[in-house]
């Protein structure tokens, strides 16, 4: 049974995250209204925000530590979080500041942390090797750390992920691979590109285990993570599981949705998995005072990373030349000795 | 050049829209014509490739497919194969390597294979390009990649005008076109355009044959040899040049594959210099052949040779990095300074 202190911990994780995104959606659209211009303004480029995520993110992240692998999708910000990646730091990335962990060269789609062990990739599906390697790491160095993929379900018709299943069972990695289903890949609905309703279903072909959790629930996604997570972590093989989540702010930040019939995005805003589990903090005899707190605490520590981030300098301009390579071609023939020196023919 | 190309008409077009229409005159007319992709049909394509085709033809012509580029990409090349005239998006070109196989193992080479007793006749349409601060995995337009394999025709539109003609073309070739559309030359909404793009089109159909680059701007003091967006970057520098008492030429390729090295050459023959501005990566790239294709039959003819392109490094997030990298009209200009020196 989860313990009244691990929920207040997800809720708090999950308030942060949801406030993350409403701030960050207010951010990008500073110059970018009246008419929607996606290069301008503080934070250009494209944006995926999470809101309706959380569940997923804090729920399974609950059970890693730090030197567990997380690989994560385009949609990365509340699986950042909840892994405990930094929160000022990362904002900074994501308005190209040079403080951000990769100098402003990321952005939102390619945020590194390896203090925490956590990496995302703008490509669909392609987390999923990288963290079949991380499995692969940890067993061949002998630890019992495990790694986690996440990504979403529209991802799960595609071969990087279907190959890493396969390659995770055969080589038993401690993998966990977790599919947020959201029920839209963009303006596809799930049963325009799949027959399969239930995504879980993946891991039969594989003989791994797979569990769908089909409600936005934090305390059901923990509790099926924490047996997907356990068994990774006593080296008895990956599983899948598959987690319903719902999209609250559109595939991307401007998307006009007009594919999306207004029922489901009602439906969508009704399934809210915060105010769920803060029933069930109440349940647990949590009192509105310490919601209260958990709740003001996430908003501040927020509002300190953005306003922190937004002080940070911009990269200059020729900081676009650096980190290609963490030892520039230079430096290979310079230290490549003579023939003479290696007592070879002369 | 032997070209069907029609005087332009006072009707202008965005350029999603002229390709569009090429697209729809081509579907109602074959069958055997459909489109496939993410996000095609409701949405009409991420970056309006597709805009409004679902209502005319529906959804068994207008094919929303599963992420699985490999799948609909090869599916695309076994069903031209089987005698039908397929178009397969590709979202972005950074994604082609999900699905590479199918597209240089497959598409570009089973004509060869089978000593052309096979023919693909398929569309693969891409956006490419950056300019919006969309990173590293979502901003390059690898024209030089696609263009360097064997057995695909490449062809890159920069104006409304040619992407209808272009577009015609492609979907009516017997082999593998591949047709990378630049997203900020679109003209969509959220992506503002720059003024160039949007030209008369004619409402019936025309045809552009490949391999015919286009003199832009004609100059007598330097050739600039691009392609996509650069072409109006280009044409703006040499605008601006003229108050330096500089007269550059401003060629668009048009299409990589077939290259139309005659026009460059006949360009340096009288210009003597040549600048060659390109948005994909400097080396082993699209600046390189032109130069090296110059340099081949006319070395005589080169008093000097400036590249600009991006330069050999993943294109950065955040806007001083990226405004840095791409290509900007003052690079032109500097560059086309220099070769007059
Ligand atoms: C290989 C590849 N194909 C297509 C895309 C474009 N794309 C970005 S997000 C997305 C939809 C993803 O849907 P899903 O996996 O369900 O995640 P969600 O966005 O719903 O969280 C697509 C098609 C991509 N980034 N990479």
């Amino acid at each position: 049974m989860v313990s009244g202190n691990e929920l207040q911990e997800m809720y708090e994780t999950m308030v942060t995250a949801r406030h993350y995104e409403e701030r960050l959606q207010e951010e990008y659209l500073v110059g970018k209204q009246p008419a929607f211009d996606i290069s301008a303004g503080p934070i250009p480029g494209e944006l995926h925000l999470a809101a309706g995520h959380e569940a997923s993110g804090a729920g399974v992240c609950q059970h890693l530590r730090d030197d567990d692998t997380v690989t994560a999708p385009h949609r990365p910000h509340h699986i950042a979080i909840a892994k405990g990646v930094d929160l000022k730091r990362m904002t900074a990335e994501i308005f190209g500041r040079e403080s951000g962990p990769s100098k402003g060269k990321g952005g939102h789609m390619h945020l590194f942390d390896p203090d925490v062990n956590f990496a995302c990739s703008g490509i669909i599906a392609e987390g999923c090797p990288p963290a079949v390697g991380a499995g692969l790491a940890a067993k061949k160095q002998n630890t019992d750390s495990v790694a986690v993929a996440f990504l979403g379900e529209g991802a799960i018709d595609q071969g990087a992920f279907l190959e890493s299943l396969n390659l995770a069972a055969v080589q038993n990695l401690p993998v966990v691979f977790v599919v947020e289903d959201n029920d839209w890949a963009i303006s596809m609905p799930k049963d325009r590109i799949t027959d399969v309703e239930n995504g879980a279903r993946r891991a039969d072909g594989f003989d791994m285990p797979g569990t769908r959790v089909d409600a936005d629930d934090a305390v059901a996604v923990y509790e099926a993570a924490r047996e997907a997570i356990g068994r990774a972590r006593d080296r008895n093989g990956p599983s899948l599981l598959e987690v319903q989540v719902h999209r609250r702010m559109g595939h991307f930040m401007g998307d006009p949705e007009a594919y999306r019939p207004a029922e489901d995005q009602e439906a969508a805003e009704q399934r809210d998995s915060i105010e769920r589990l803060e029933s069930e903090l109440r349940a647990h005899g949590v009192d509105d005072e310490t919601i209260e707190e958990l709740r003001d605490r996430a908003r501040e520590r927020v509002e300190e990373a953005i306003e922190w981030a937004t002080e940070q300098p911009e990269p200059e301009p020729d900081d676009a030349y650096e980190d290609v390579f963490v030892n520039p071609p230079s430096g290979v023939t310079d230290s490549e000795p003579s023939l003479a020196e290696t007592g070879g023919d002369d | 050049m032997a070209q069907q190309e029609p005087q332009q008409t006072e009707r202008s077009l965005t350029m999603s829209r002229a390709m569009v229409e090429a697209i729809a005159h081509e579907m109602r007319e074959d069958d055997d014509v459909f489109y496939m992709g993410e996000d095609v049909a409701d949405y009409g394509g991420i970056f309006d490739s597709t805009e409004g085709l679902l209502e005319e033809f529906g959804y068994d012509r207008i094919m929303d497919v599963p992420i699985s580029e490999t799948a609909y990409l090869g599916a695309a090349v076994g069903a031209a194969q089987a005698g039908m005239r397929p178009i397969a998006e590709l979202m972005f070109v950074d994604f082609f390597g999900v699905a590479m196989d199918q597209i240089y193992n497959q598409m570009a080479k089973n004509t060869y294979m089978s000593g052309a007793s096979v023919s693909v006749p398929m569309v693969l349409t891409t956006a490419v390009g950056g300019t919006y601060n969309d990173a590293a995995q979502h901003s390059q337009t690898l024209y030089g990649t696609f263009a360097h394999l064997p057995g695909m025709k490449v062809v890159v539109p920069s104006t409304a005008y040619d992407a209808k003609g272009l577009m015609h073309n492609a979907i009516r070739d017997d082999d593998p076109v591949v047709y990378m559309f630049h997203k900020r030359l679109m003209g969509i909404g959220w992506m503002p355009a720059p003024e160039g793009p949007k030209t008369g089109v004619p409402e019936d159909e025309y045809t552009i044959p490949f391999g015919s680059a286009d003199v832009k701007r004609e100059g007598s003091d330097v050739t600039v040899v691009t392609l996509g967006l650069h072409v109006h970057r280009a044409l703006e520098a040499a605008e601006s040049l003229t108050a330096d008492g500089i007269d550059a030429e401003v060629i668009d390729l048009r299409t990589l594959v077939p290259l139309d090295t005659e026009t460059v050459r006949e360009s340096v023959s009288k210009t003597g210099r040549l600048v060659v501005v390109d948005e994909d990566y400097q080396s082993y790239g699209v600046t390189g052949e032109i130069v090296a294709s110059v340099a081949e039959d006319g070395l005589g003819d080169l008093e000097a040779v400036e590249r600009v392109a991006l330069p050999d490094v993943p294109i950065p997030y955040a806007r001083p990095m990226e405004d840095e990298v791409i290509p900007g009209v003052e690079d032109i200009e500097t560059a086309v300074r220099n070769a007059n020196e």
